[in-house]
């Protein structure tokens, strides 16, 4: 059996005005909606709260559990249906770190009981304290920051035997980042700005496999955050596990394409960059699609049968690995043409 | 060396099949699958320096008081620093001496004379600070591992994070609060004078009398589970802590049937309890645990031999529990709870339930898709998928990693992105064969480029799990550790065990054609 047959031909290069303007819109679209609801929707993880997993012998009614959490106090909390309707669980989240009061799990059940006559179990309670919400929030942005740069690193090396420069800019990079943290910086702000700068490094020290598979990947996350965000999901630590592993994939599937060019390059040195990405993207398309494809598989069937818990984590690779295929052929590829226009302007 | 490794990794993974079967151990699962209880402690570090400061200030009043220096006010303020206020000048020069004599390790902050007095501030060198900040942390963590273990949970894991941090982790835990509750008591056991001169009800009013204070008993009713809330005066200077205990038991009171705590004392401890009993015969000596009054008993005798009981409507287990904090000795500072994340067994199950499903039927459709697409060839990197699956319980198990509900997703991932090595050799293979070679030339060829390429790739993802690894807590770093282990499990079939069936498959007889 054979998808794409061995001669195809895509013009995938010619396209590339059309996929950055699509890219570019849903970029937009990701961040309009992240500033209109004021930044990604924390989960207890990074928000600091507290969170129950209550499931009940028979169907009760979520009013009834909101007036059972009134009467201990908790009238502000929201109530949601988690996983199937007929499983009757519910989440109860609040902003307050309560639970580490006496006997609160006790007065809960008894509570919930009495409002809604229908016997209760709690099943998962998570607790985060405000200060650990923030420490986890911080360690989240750092792990996304250093992972980019060691890959750079990587890439650097492997593609243009540039191992000292790329390290020697990580490295100063991560002093610098690591000098600024002791300075009380948002640390937002300043991994922010430390990746304008690594971008703008990039430009200028001519790193260009780096720049493409970098500038890839943010737009992999930026999307799905932006997703995230329009669906009003909540970020959790299991999500930050789902973009750090998309991270990876989606380098994989353009480190591949990026290994047939630098291996074309050499073959057909005389050619034009144009025709040797298009050859080489089209080399792949087959290799692209069928893993995609397996992938996809796989995770799709997490998303429908994981259960309420990994619901959301496959969601996040779901969208991942589609933006991440999307951006290994579209976006990574042609953003090595962009030294070329430059150079023949000068 | 195919067959080494496989050898190994079923030897790793029988166990966690079959317990009875191998004696090696089993792959751990994570609190989020087997149920238990996540605790993230703060020790309030800052609370031991001061009852430090405080005890300090404690031994200056009681040095001035042995040498008969009076008019002097001894005060711990602003959290850590002593101020010695001393009304009479003539007794300036005797005050210093003894503080440059008994407290040179104290620090001298500003002494300030003002006409006839003086007050001179102390405080702690910030060494010793520290010292003692850390000697809290390592008790706490002492002390907490103490009332687990008495308490009796299996494979508790106890450790410090960062500076003044506790992680707990108790799998298979039921009763949480329970054990929330033994884990967070401060358990400071004191023995305190009541004062029945003054009134109490004049107390409350705000006329608290100098050097007395006011605690509580709180009692609940066992039927309509209201609190009522005892006033009691006491004297605020501690005459007796739980730090002399030897032991602490749980008692049956024979005319009550009632529980109660008994409690020894040692040696000095004992010789403590004689005097305080035989100086205050008649007075009301007061029991209080973590400023909440116990008993406040009337002392009928001198009482020698060092024992003594807590009674207080007690139900037994809370007199269990009462006696292991006692035995295990007082927090050196109270503990604040950070972060919780508890799982009840049900939920745990009900994960690994859907887990594996999910595993299977996704696995099923990729097993499917490559049998289609590839063919014979399908058909092996189906066996190294399978076998990618058995080195990564393997790995688990040889490590001693967990396995969490995030980590089974990582297998899960990973049988997806596993055949990507395959498909990166059979792609380049049928190319090969599309340029016109033999098939066993393609074969090797296809294997030979394809390597480079399949370990480029892979680097990266390892570069994303090993990060994560750093990054993560519990369940994240689960996933990373199945994320980790795929990668290289996969390289490692792809490479070098399919590259052997087909070379097996190519050396039997000359072949025409492969099926790919």
């Amino acid at each position: 059996m054979q998808f794409i047959k061995p001669d195809v031909n895509i013009n995938f290069i010619g396209r590339k005005k059309i996929a950055f303007a699509i890219s570019a819109a849903m970029i937009i679209i990701s961040i309009a909606s992240l500033v209109l609801h004021g930044g990604p929707r924390y989960g207890i993880d990074f928000a600091g709260g507290t969170l129950v997993q209550i499931k009940f012998q028979q169907p009760v009614n979520v009013d009834d559990i909101q007036s059972g959490l009134e009467t201990i106090g908790l009238g502000k909390s929201s109530v949601q249906q988690f996983g199937d309707q007929q499983d009757n669980e519910f989440l109860i989240r609040t902003d307050s770190s309560v639970i580490t009061t006496e006997g609160f799990s006790a007065e809960l059940k008894k509570a919930l009981a009495a409002k809604t006559g229908a016997e209760v179990e709690l099943r998962r309670i998570e607790m985060v304290g405000p200060q650990v919400g923030k420490d986890l929030r911080e360690k989240a942005l750092f792990a996304m920051f250093y992972a980019l740069l060691f890959i750079t690193i990587y890439i650097s090396g492997r593609f243009e035997l540039k191992w000292i420069l790329s390290a020697v800019m990580a490295v100063a990079l991560i002093g610098a980042v690591y000098v600024f943290n002791l300075f009380d910086v948002s640390i937002p702000f300043l991994i922010g700005a430390a990746l304008i700068v690594s971008l703008v490094l990039f430009w200028f020290l001519e790193l260009k496999y780096a720049m493409g598979a970098i500038v890839a990947l943010i737009h992999d996350v930026t999307i799905t955050v932006g997703l995230f965000s329009i669906f009003g999901k909540e970020f959790t630590l299991p999500i930050i596990a789902a973009l750090l592993t998309i991270i990876g994939y989606s380098l994989n599937d353009t480190i591949i394409v990026f290994d047939r060019i630098r291996e074309n390059l050499r073959r057909y040195h005389k050619k034009p960059l144009e025709v040797i990405l298009n050859r080489s993207i089209n080399e792949t398309l087959s290799r692209t699609i069928l893993t995609s494809l397996t992938t996809i598989f796989v995770v799709a069937t997490l998303f429908v049968l994981g259960g309420g818990i990994v619901h959301d984590f496959a969601f996040a690779l779901l969208v991942g690995i589609i933006v991440g295929t999307y951006s290994s052929i579209f976006i990574a590829s042609p953003i090595l043409l962009a030294w070329q226009t430059r150079q023949r302007k000068k | 060396m195919v067959l080494a490794v496989l050898v190994a990794a079923v030897i790793y993974l029988l166990p966690s099949l079959k317990p009875d079967l191998w004696p090696h151990k089993q792959i751990n699962l994570g609190l989020d699958l087997q149920g238990g209880m996540h605790l993230a402690l703060e020790v309030e570090t800052d609370k031991a320096v001061e009852s430090t400061v405080e005890r300090i200030a404690q031994e200056i009043r009681e040095q001035l008081k042995k040498k008969h220096i009076r008019q002097v006010s001894v005060d711990r303020i602003k959290g850590t620093s002593i101020s010695v206020k001393i009304n009479q000048e003539n007794k300036i020069a005797a005050v210093k001496k003894l503080l440059d004599d008994e407290f040179k390790d104290l620090r001298l902050l500003s002494e300030s004379p003002a006409d006839g007095a003086e007050t001179i501030i102390l405080d702690l060198p910030d060494k010793n600070r520290e010292h003692i900040k850390k000697m809290a942390v390592d008790q706490a963590l002492e002390t907490i591992r103490n009332r687990i273990d008495q308490f009796g949970v299996s494979e508790p894991d106890i450790r410090r994070q960062g500076k003044n941090r506790i992680l707990i982790q108790l799998p298979g835990i039921r009763d949480t609060e329970r054990a929330k509750d033994l884990i967070g008591k401060t358990a400071l056991l004191e023995f305190k004078m009541v004062d029945d001169t003054h009134s109490v009800q004049s107390a409350l009013k705000g006329n608290i009398p100098l050097g007395r204070e006011i605690l509580y008993k709180l009692d609940e009713n066992a039927q309509t589970h209201r609190t009522t809330r005892t006033p009691f005066l006491l004297k605020k200077r501690t005459l007796l802590t739980g730090a002399y205990l030897t032991d602490a038991r749980v008692q049956i009171d024979s005319r009550f049937n009632e529980p109660y705590v008994s409690i020894n004392f040692d040696k000095k401890g004992a010789r403590i309890f004689e005097r305080i009993t035989a100086e205050n015969v008649n007075k009301r000596l007061a029991i209080v645990l973590d400023n909440n009054v116990y008993s406040a008993p009337v002392i009928q005798e001198k009482i020698a031999g060092g024992q003594a009981r807590i009674t207080g409507n007690f139900s037994t287990e809370e007199a269990r529990d009462l006696a292991i904090i006692l035995r295990a000795g007082a927090l050196p500072a109270p503990v604040k709870i950070l972060e919780e994340r508890t799982v009840g067994p049900s939920l745990g199950a009900d994960s690994i339930r859907k887990g594996l499903i999910s595993m299977l039927i996704g696995g099923i459709m990729v097993v499917l898709f490559m049998l289609a697409y590839y063919r014979i060839s399908g058909l092996i990197a189906d066996v190294a998928l399978a076998l990618n699956i058995v080195l990564i319980g393997a790995g688990l198990a040889a490590f001693q990693a967990t396995l969490t509900l995030p980590g089974i997703a990582g297998i899960i991932l990973t049988i997806g992105m596993a055949v990507d090595a395959n498909v990166i050799i059979f792609e380049r293979i049928r190319e090969e064969i599309a340029v016109g070679r033999t098939p066993r030339a393609a074969v090797t060829a296809g294997f030979d480029r394809a390597t480079l390429t399949i370990l480029d790739a892979n680097v990266t993802t390892l570069i994303a799990a090993v990060v994560l690894f750093q990054f993560g807590t519990g369940p994240v770093k689960g996933f990373a550790v199945t994320l980790g282990l795929g990668v290289i499990a996969s390289m490692f079939t792809a490479l070098i065990l399919s590259r052997q069936i087909f070379n097996y498959l190519l050396q039997k007889r000359t072949v025409k054609s492969l099926s790919i």
